[in-house]
């Protein structure tokens, strides 16, 4: 190209420049601003940091895609009945302190599972959904997860945990033997419980944001 | 709250001024030179004259008598100019042939995982003892699969080939795209390998590991060199659209997803604003700039017409842009993110009318008076009818990014459908027309069987319809169930049934029209079939034809 050719007739470098400047623009409104606004917001008295089991059961939620069914955010009551359903408050971004990386999914093929730690507090409730889920609950779609269980004659070891299920989903002498997967799954189900009050500080991201300098 | 005035107000602000800035610069010509770039994909002589190798000779005499009966036949391109658009096309064989072979076995691939998705959904019990094919892991690899295995490199493939014939110069550098092209796929392979094993990040269209990302971010950036480097030494002053489109694509793909991987930046709900942001860019971005830029060539050149407005798609250009790239945060709608970035989503949703309308007026109205022309090429069939569903799927778009639409549709299977409307409808269809176009080129021979062609367009097309129209309504009620407060969520889940089921069948109907393409596209690399010496050579049986004619007469 001519060196005299001025700025505004080189495509090229409009393309660049343009490109560019849209890309910024857009990155600073939905990645850079939401950061420097939620970076501040603290953690709620009432929401507890997982354990390390917990947290290894998250990785087997991430593992096994349960994002791709089950949302966790509940909307507000003025929006849609998911209080109602017994999903909970609507969340604010207090409740994902400990989330990374965050689940709210997009899906709702299953139920909200923000608060199904409060909602379904058995342990052995959710063992048995988790390797039979049509066991617990008809017509569910939600698929079967028999690798995260062993299916065993006789009878299981000391320390193991045996899942309780109706009889017809379980041959006789044989027994359902949870491996620590599907223990650890079920321990960041339980953990699962933002039934505590949102801090009026933190119901509105808008406030929120007074924190910051 | 004067926070979120200031912000709106800014964006407002930003958004008048750029307005402004566009129309002034419009009118001083700075973004343009007004319809001679639109003849700039012809040849001297070159316009009225049809073009597709897909098509067989007797089509393409049809479409010649449809479109310019007494066109100028391309006797008047001279010698030179037919040695050059042959050079130009020799420059990309190997790397498009590379880049398009690897995006047919991915769409197989990615047809099969797909179905296998889809039947789970209401077949709960099937194929449950495997780890790697429960549905939380086989619907991810469908996804990365169609996102970055078919559709991304069907795109670049593309991308590779139009370069040299929008600039009239031969691709300088195809071994930088290759070598990326190749990072890219392991990448791909590595990524799919990953979440099978359920090694996933865990953000949808983000799912590879962060440390395969790194093989994505630096093979995407290498396919664009060839790029930059023909366009320093173009032998053409202005640039068609399409080069508009496919720079600014390659540009910003590597940009967004270093950014959307960056390990340990990323935390809670800013992180979900981040993966909404990346994910509707992915779209608007990466895919549609090449989608775009593929139907912005093809629909002109097959039909040897400049299209409607040059001025109109530069438009269309950059406030798609500026809109689409701001969208993002529609996905979270209800969710806990600040108001304000949803507001701007919204109303950047519903901007979005005026890019749609400046592709979709471009592209109608260089075509309005020719629908014939869809019956002679297989390209245009497939090429206009993926133009015609960007626009359904951008408005439905921007119809579900409203408030009161999107409190019914989120969370449900009808935003699965409007994603297939898109990604499908739009994307893939164009790309298959563009394959059709191009592989003749590549290969320097025919498509084997016409019929097939013929047979994969109808199978997919009538598939396509009942997934969509089937999953929409599904969809639609199941989002109304949940919203009554008095229907158990269990109704909400059984009501879908039948129509997951209707999805199944049609997506058997689409995987099916995918195995006879990729059976096509490879009968065609082993050089099966009758050969025919049409096509492959910009047509010389015709033109010879036409010049006895002329002879005659």
């Amino acid at each position: 190209m001519n060196s005299e050719t001025s700025f505004w007739e080189m495509d090229e470098l409009r393309l660049v420049a343009g490109a560019m400047v849209i890309l910024g623009i857009a990155t600073s409104l939905l990645v850079v601003l939401p950061y420097l606004l939620l970076q501040p917001v603290k953690p709620p008295a009432g929401l507890k940091p997982y354990t390390s089991e917990q947290l290894a059961g998250r990785q087997i939620y991430i593992a096994n895609g349960c994002v791709y069914c089950h949302s966790q955010q509940p909307r507000d009551s003025k929006q849609a009945p998911d209080f109602a359903r017994g999903w909970g408050r609507a969340s604010v971004p207090g409740d994902y302190a400990y989330d990374t990386p965050h689940l709210l999914g997009t899906m709702r093929t299953g139920p909200d599972l923000l608060n199904i730690g409060a909602r379904q507090p058995s342990k052995d409730w959710h063992l048995g959904h988790l390797y039979q889920p049509r066991a617990y609950t008809p017509g569910s779609i939600m698929p079967s997860y028999p690798f995260l269980f062993e299916v065993r004659q006789g009878q299981a070891q000391p320390g193991e945990t045996v899942v309780s299920l109706p009889p017809q989903f379980v041959k006789p002498n044989e027994v359902v033997v949870a491996k620590p997967e599907a223990l650890s799954l079920v321990a960041y189900l339980l953990a699962l419980d933002r039934t505590y009050p949102a801090l009026p500080a933190q119901t509105s991201p808008a406030t929120a944001s007074k924190g910051k300098p | 709250m004067d926070f979120t005035v200031s912000v709106l107000l800014g964006t407002f602000l930003l958004s008048i001024v750029a307005l402004f800035f566009f129309i002034w610069s419009m009118a001083k010509g700075l973004f343009g030179s007004g319809q001679s770039a639109a003849t700039q994909i012809f040849d001297r002589h070159e316009l009225g004259v049809v073009e597709d190798p897909a098509a067989t000779a007797r089509q393409q005499d049809a479409l010649q008598h449809a479109m310019d009966p007494q066109a100028a036949s391309r006797d008047g391109m001279t010698a030179a100019d037919v040695a050059a658009r042959e050079r130009a096309d020799r420059s990309t064989s190997l790397v498009v042939g590379v880049c398009l072979t690897l995006a047919v076995i991915w769409l197989v691939l990615a047809s099969l995982a797909g179905l296998i998705s889809s039947i789970k959904l209401h077949e709960p019990d099937w194929w449950v003892q495997y780890g790697w094919l429960t549905f939380g892991r086989i619907r991810p690899i469908h996804l990365n699969i169609v996102a970055y295995g078919w559709c991304s490199l069907a795109g670049i493939g593309v991308a590779l080939w139009l370069i040299p014939r929008l600039l009239k110069t031969e691709l300088v550098g195809a071994k930088y795209a290759l070598v990326g092209g190749a990072l890219w796929s392991i990448g791909v392979f590595a990524g799919v390998v990953a979440i099978a094993m359920g090694h996933s990040d865990g953000l949808e269209w983000l799912e590879f590991p962060w440390q395969i990302d790194i093989l994505l971010v630096i093979g995407g950036a290498l396919v664009g060199v060839p790029m930059w480097l023909t366009l320093m030494q173009r032998k053409v002053k202005h640039l068609y659209v399409s080069v508009w489109y496919i720079g600014a694509g390659l540009l910003w793909f590597p940009i967004m997803f270093l950014i959307a991987n960056w390990p340990d930046l990323h935390f809670g709900v800013e992180q979900a604003t981040m993966n909404w942001w990346y994910g509707h860019n992915v779209l608007g971005l990466w895919f549609t700039p090449l989608g775009l830029a593929a139907a912005y060539y093809f629909i002109p050149k097959v039909l040897g017409k400049p299209i409607y407005s040059y001025n109109l798609s530069l438009l269309g250009f950059w406030s798609l842009a500026f809109f689409y790239s701001q969208v993002g945060g529609h996905h979270l709608i209800g969710g806990p993110v600040p108001s304000w970035l949803i507001t701007i989503s919204i109303v950047q949703s519903v901007m979005m009318v005026i890019p749609v309308f400046a592709v979709a007026v471009n592209q109608h109205m260089t075509v309005l008076g020719n629908f014939r022309a869809l019956l002679y090429s297989p390209t245009l069939r497939f090429i206009v009818l993926g133009a015609m569903m960007y626009t359904a799927a951008s408005v439905q778009g921007s119809l579900e990014a409203l408030r009161s639409v999107n409190t019914t549709t989120h969370f449900t299977h009808f935003t699965v459908a409007h994603a297939h409307l898109g990604l499908y409808g739009f994307f893939s269809m164009v790309m298959f027309g563009s394959i059709y176009f191009i592989m003749p080129r590549v290969m320097n021979w025919e498509w084997p069987y016409p019929r097939l062609i013929s047979l994969h367009f109808w199978l997919v097309l009538s598939g396509f319809a009942i997934y969509f129209i089937g999953l929409s309504i599904g969809g639609w009620l199941q989002g109304l169930a949940m919203l009554d407060e008095k229907t158990p969520f269990m109704q909400s889940v059984a009501l879908t049934l039948p129509y997951l089921q209707a999805r199944s069948i049609g997506g058997g109907l689409m995987t099916l029209g995918h195995l006879v393409f990729a059976v096509h596209f490879f009968a065609m690399g082993w050089k099966f079939g009758p050969q025919r010496l049409g096509a492959t050579l910009l047509g010389p049986r015709f033109f010879q034809r036409r010049q006895a004619a002329g002879a005659a007469a």
